[in-house]
């Protein structure tokens, strides 16, 4: 441990590299922090996202008229307005909008909240169209092979239309929860100590903005990449073989 | 024709999006400030617009240039040599996986604020580094349409060119890119979409675009009252110019659909 310090402080009076993260107590608690939060918006907007989507999808496919246009005026609507916007629109205006509303001062939902509400709504939007996209590629052929066989529409549903429109969804998927976790540094404009947050208090205290940036992207390198292998492990543990490769 | 039609069948679910979004300004001032947060709203309109057509500029400039440099990346990433195929792939993954708004603050910080050319002087300010934050990740992106498109044309294409003896540069050129424009065009349209969903990030870092200045509006009323019709002028304001290029956007591809 000791080492490592020394090294970065080498580095930084000989060479002018300023690593502050590595040798200084303050910046590698607050960078730490930084991950953490990061972590924490990326993991709970991917979940939440995930449950909208299924949600949304299912009300599509078994909903009626109503039901479906309420799930496509949602998709449309935050598939088609910038999420930056999104988050100001739920933090400035429907925060102390409702807090007015239950007469309350104080904030009743933090700004990691909204973040996440509003990250969760603009991925999910994505998401049903994803799995509405997957569910409608199980071929017709099945669905009818299903029915010769006596199921009936719920246990088609469950045991043949979900598992296989999941694995088709699953590309769609990684994509959009991708974009997901880039988009979460947006929470910045907010104030969120997330890991851009924390490195630009960083970069402003220790002047030493380029050596953070080329950590910060290392960061989103590592992070991004340790996501897509997983889904891909994903993708292939669930693989049915013989199907769905050309 | 099947665009019409295909146009029509879903416009219902359209106007009502539409018809709420515009409403929630309404309502929240009917309810609370009454006329004089409309006049209010009236009033700064222009400048929000003023705003918002910044945040168009500064999507097409970065657009134009992210596609030029784009499309260079993504031949680059087909090519026989492999450094500069290899070269290519890093470059595109790169900026595809970065977070825009890392990429932005990155050269707003990093950039210098003018560059001198022996006797000229260019200077750089905020909307110029803004445009070159946003068309990095633009052109990693284009970078992959094109090289998609490429590669979905049928390999008997190249085999029948190079029997015909067209040298590989002519191949691309006369026979493989014409018909491979057409199908990159649905995705590049994506693309775009994708960059103006990610334009208002230049608010963060100084530009003035119609994010700041909604915000300067909202802290000028100093009106509560006035927060929600504003957030939301700027939601329909964008919804508005978005979703027909969406809608245009899934026209062309079922147009172009490979059957």
């Amino acid at each position: 441990m000791m080492d490592i310090v020394e090294f970065f402080a080498e580095l930084y009076h000989s060479y002018g590299i300023n690593l502050s993260i590595f040798y200084d107590h303050f910046d590698r608690d607050l960078f730490l922090e930084g991950i953490v939060y990061t972590a924490w918006l990326s993991a709970a907007s991917i979940i939440g996202s995930l449950v909208v989507g299924a949600l949304g999808a299912y009300l599509q496919y078994t909903g009626g008229s109503w039901a479906q246009r309420l799930v496509n005026g949602y998709v449309h609507a935050f598939r088609n307005t910038p999420p930056l916007v999104q988050l100001y629109f739920f933090y400035f205006a429907v925060g102390p909008t409702l807090s007015g509303l239950m007469g309350d001062i104080h904030p009743a939902v933090s700004n990691v909240t909204w973040a996440i509400v509003s990250l969760t709504l603009y991925a999910g939007a994505f998401n049903v169209e994803i799995f509405r996209s997957g569910i409608e590629a199980v071929p017709q052929s099945t669905i009818e092979a299903a029915d010769a066989l006596g199921m009936n529409e719920g246990q088609i549903f469950r045991r043949i239309v979900l598992p296989l429109s999941v694995r088709i969804s699953l590309a769609g998927l990684t994509n959009n929860l991708v974009n997901l976790i880039k988009t979460t540094t947006n929470a910045f404009a907010i104030a969120v100590p997330e890991i851009l947050y924390a490195s630009s208090q960083i970069w402003s205290e220790s002047m030493n903005a380029l050596e953070m940036m080329i950590v910060l992207l290392v960061f989103f390198m590592l992070l991004i990449g340790a996501f897509t292998w997983l889904m891909k492990m994903l993708e292939r543990a669930t693989a049915v073989p013989g199907w769905g490769q050309a | 024709m099947k665009t019409p039609h295909t146009l029509h069948t879903s416009m219902p679910p359209v106007w009502l999006v539409a018809a709420a979004l515009a409403a929630l300004p309404m309502g929240a001032q009917a309810g609370q400030a009454g006329e004089s947060g409309l006049l209010a709203l009236v009033k700064w309109l222009p400048l929000i617009l003023q705003g918002f057509a910044m945040d168009v500029g500064i999507s097409f400039a970065a657009m134009a240039i992210g596609t030029a440099l784009g499309a260079l990346l993504g031949i680059g990433q087909i090519s026989q040599f492999s450094p500069i195929r290899l070269l290519s792939d890093w470059v595109t993954q790169f900026f595809r996986n970065a977070p825009w708004l890392v990429l932005l603050f990155f050269c707003i910080l990093l950039l210098p604020y003018q560059i001198q050319l022996f006797d000229w002087v260019i200077p750089f300010p905020a909307w110029v580094k803004g445009i070159v934050g946003l068309m990095l990740p633009v052109m990693g992106n284009v970078s992959e349409v094109v090289r998609g498109g490429i590669q979905s044309i049928p390999s008997g294409q190249w085999e029948a060119a190079n029997a015909l003896a067209f040298s590989r540069g002519k191949t691309l050129r006369m026979i493989i890119l014409p018909q491979a424009v057409k199908r990159m065009v649905p995705p590049w349209m994506n693309v775009y979409a994708v960059l103006m969903m990610a334009t208002p990030l230049v608010s963060i870092v100084g530009v003035e675009d119609s994010v700041t200045v909604a915000r300067a509006v909202l802290s000028a009323e100093n009106d509560t009252a006035l927060l929600m019709p504003v957030y939301g002028l700027l939601l329909v304001l964008f919804f508005v110019y978005c979703y027909p290029i969406a809608r245009w956007t899934r026209a062309l591809e079922r147009r172009y659909a490979v059957a």
